[in-house]
């Protein structure tokens, strides 16, 4: 067991933290969070010129190979630094979707774009009663004599102002819950009868909502073989959901700083209020929540490597229903330690905690992960063999 | 980074599950501070102590295995996966470490091997009726006179101290100056002239917990461990060798896996207690918070494996360990329903497996006022993090 970084780890967390530091204060957040891109071409450029674009995607799909720690630490750095670029939605989910499941054509017309900073996609899974289960698709794709026609609605598509094209999950087989029969498409934004609503989400970014009206796609937007879309899907968002609970922890991290910082200067009653006992011990409270959180988000970028499904996904699940109650603590209680500026819109407190509630609520609220993780975990056979073989 | 066990520590895994599978006692249930009398406790140690395992946390040169921190965390985890009892910590984690560092080469030849092979048990006498949280007031006075010290005082709180053959104390040999300097530490036989126990029930209808009085007590002067004055610090010491197995991850991790199997044994109408999503729900939520506290646990020992001072992740430890035992005695409890209402009956009722879960919920509402009360905790973890 080792926890240490390697060298060219703590490299790539310092360019992130020097990114930041240089480049992205809080008014260039501000300026950024008033466009409906939540998104600037300029800074997406810096993120390809640093390398971070092709870091969570393999070499044989023409990334840079790099590992699930390698991306949560570029992801910790940008929720630290309040960084609104798609990057978990574009480059972790969509790009491994594509580096898992696409075809090597497919690949080379993607992912060397991605790469650049040309390119930008969205996974379409989600519908409005899936409540995050990627399994829950009911969009249809019925074969035709040389493609599909899809049919259907997607809900709360995550960089959907942004994406060129969209990875659609729709059944060729198979009913809505089921894993199998689901199959991926690769739809451009432009295809006829695709309509696209963009909104921007509480937590910066975008989203949209997807009507699919006949749209008619050729054999080759199949990403994946036909029906096997489920697996490569789960995967890639077990990456997503990796990366953004390193976002969540930066975020945290941030606020921690900012309220200890605040308490130790803010004086009242003639001293400062980080000298009162009660005070103390509730950032002691965040301090505890954050450390444990490192853990968790350090165990969930190990494992999210793991082709062990079992594995894998307890440690992802745990990761995200973990999180999700403590960074709703830490980001409550920085705001409220804070008292009256933490509720204004010109502190970076705010935000921050706008972020983690946005969090909270993408790729798997507490009572999904828990029920995910109990379905793993209660099954005691499966754990009893699990041990043995250990 | 990489979360896996070495194949040396994977075989050693294997080694030390086999023993236990061989070893552990089958008839007598431990509780939660081990076993229920000093003849059946003393019997488990003495048989880890043949094995040279006793002493799992001491390095070769004093008699013990030498293990790594990794090593340690193993054995223990397959102690409490295979039901063994924890073993007594005042000798072993607590006084040990600090005879290995602060004692003389007599006091290490005298006691350490005893301590390893579990021929004498100890004791600790910190804690006063007047000294709790605010331990530097302690009263309990030793007087130098000639070759002897002579102690008047009391102590409380002494776990075990009905079984111990000794005890080790920190004593006032000095009223001038701060409160922590005239403090000393100091080793007394239990069977001294002048020492008396009187035993201390807690809600589990248990007696675990006692106090000592001490009346004219005369200490050879060769007990001192360290010098005069110096006990403060060597307090401190001895409480960061306490951070990670206080956090209790090998016992509750046996428990949650005892608790699921416990429910998917426990019929209902329809299939078992298992099935029910609420029952599941707080049993992830359990199992979730148990990995991050096994997960900060495990980065506290690579730094020690790599020699590097524990760093800021470790001191929540005691807190968020001692939160989870509690939680989870407190699960075990309600989940038994009826079934746990059984109150020191010998017979079998309902669901028996429940009947005695209400005594280490009860008692491990000490847990965390133990080892330095949790709020004590906060208190010294928010020097380091509000600069005022």
């Amino acid at each position: 067991m080792d926890f240490s970084l390697s060298s060219e780890q703590e490299m790539i967390r310092d360019s992130v933290n020097r990114f930041v530091e240089k480049d992205y204060s809080f008014d260039k957040y501000l300026d950024t969070v008033k466009t409906d891109a939540q998104m600037q071409p300029k800074t997406w450029q810096q993120f390809a010129e640093f390398g971070w674009l092709g870091q969570p995607l393999s070499e044989t799909a023409g990334g840079y190979g790099g590992n699930a720690v390698d991306t949560s630490l570029i992801a910790e750095g940008l929720g630290n630094g309040l960084v609104l670029e798609p990057y978990i939605a574009n480059i972790v989910f969509a790009g491994n979707l594509i580096a898992l499941a696409g075809s090597s054509s497919q690949q080379e017309a993607l992912v060397g774009p991605l790469v650049e900073g040309n390119k930008q996609l969205a996974v379409a899974f989600a519908e409005r009663i899936s409540r995050y289960n990627p399994a829950w698709c009911a969009t249809t794709a019925q074969a035709s004599d040389d493609g599909y026609v899809l049919n259907g609605e997607k809900h709360g598509v995550v960089n959907g102002a942004n994406a060129e094209t969209f990875i659609v999950s729709a059944r060729t087989g198979g009913n809505a819950g089921e894993t199998a029969g689901i199959s991926l498409f690769l739809v451009d934004a432009n295809t006829p009868g695709l309509t696209i609503r963009s909104y921007k989400t509480l937590g910066g970014g975008t989203a949209a909502e997807l009507t699919l009206n006949e749209v008619t796609l050729s054999d080759d937007a199949l990403l994946g073989a036909p029906g096997e879309g489920f697996a490569p899907l789960e995967r890639a968002l077990d990456y997503a959901i990796a990366a953004a609970c390193a976002d969540a922890l930066g975020a945290m991290k941030a606020m921690l700083k900012r309220t200890a910082e605040y308490a130790g200067q803010r004086k009242q009653f003639g001293v400062p209020i980080g000298s009162f006992q009660v005070i103390q011990h509730k950032l002691v409270d965040m301090f505890i929540e954050v450390e444990q959180s490192t853990s968790m988000v350090l165990q969930a970028a190990v494992q999210a490597d793991n082709d062990d499904r079992v594995t894998r996904r307890k440690a992802i699940a745990g990761a995200k229903a973990y999180i999700n109650k403590s960074s709703k603590f830490v980001a409550q209680w920085a705001v409220q330690l804070h008292g009256g500026i933490g509720v204004t819109e010109e502190l970076d407190v705010g935000h921050y905690f706008r972020r983690l509630t946005g969090f909270n609520l993408q790729y798997g609220d507490r009572e999904y992960h828990l029920k995910q993780f109990a379905a793993l975990s209660c099954d005691i056979e499966a754990n009893a063999e699990q041990r043995a073989a250990a | 980074m990489n979360l896996d066990f070495s194949p040396e520590e994977k075989q050693f895994q294997q080694e030390v599950r086999s023993w236990m599978q061989a070893n552990v006692p089958t008839q007598k249930k431990p509780g939660a501070m081990g076993y229920h009398s000093r003849d059946d406790q003393m019997a488990w140690e003495q048989l880890l102590g043949k094995q040279g395992w006793l002493a799992s946390n001491w390095p070769t040169e004093f008699g013990g295995p030498g293990w790594n921190a990794t090593e340690q965390h193993i054995f223990d985890e397959e102690r409490a996966a295979a039901g063994g009892a924890i073993t007594s910590p005042f000798g072993l984690t607590m006084l040990a470490p600090v005879l290995m560092k602060f004692g003389s080469p007599a006091q290490q030849e005298r006691f350490l091997p005893k301590i390893a092979k579990c021929e004498e048990l100890w004791c600790q006498g910190y804690s006063e009726p007047g000294a709790g949280s605010d331990l530097a007031s302690l009263k309990t006075a030793a007087i130098r006179d000639g070759n002897e010290y002579v102690v008047n005082g009391q102590k409380i709180w002494t776990t075990q101290g009905h079984w111990a053959d000794w005890i080790f104390c920190l004593v006032r040999t000095d009223n001038e100056g701060r409160k922590q300097q005239g403090i000393s530490f100091l080793l007394i036989d239990m069977k001294t002239p002048g020492i008396e126990v009187r035993p201390i029930h807690t809600i589990d209808g248990e007696h675990h917990l006692n106090e000592v009085f001490f009346t004219d007590v005369r200490v050879p002067a060769e007990n001192l461990v360290g010098e005069e004055g110096q006990g403060w610090t060597i307090a401190k010491y001895l409480l960061s060798h306490e951070r990670t197995c206080i956090a209790g991850v090998a016992g509750s991790k046996a428990g949650i896996e005892g608790l699921k199997k416990l429910l998917a044994n426990t019929p209902t109408e329809t299939g078992t207690r298992l099935d029910d999503p609420t029952v599941r729900q707080r049993i992830a939520e359990l199992e979730v918070d148990l990995m991050a506290l096994e997960f900060t646990n495990f980065r506290t020992l690579d730094k020690m494996a790599k020699g590097q001072p524990p760093g800021a992740e470790s001191s929540g430890l005691k807190i968020k360990g001692t939160e989870l035992q509690q939680a989870l005695t407190e699960a075990r409890v309600e989940l038994g329903g009826d079934d746990s209402l059984p109150w020191h009956n010998e017979e079998e009722i309902g669901h028996a497996e429940y009947n005695n879960a209400s005594l280490a919920y009860n008692f491990l509402r000490a847990s965390t006022i133990y080892g330095g009360s949790n709020e004590i905790q906060k208190n010294v973890i928010a020097k380091f993090l509000v600069a005022l």
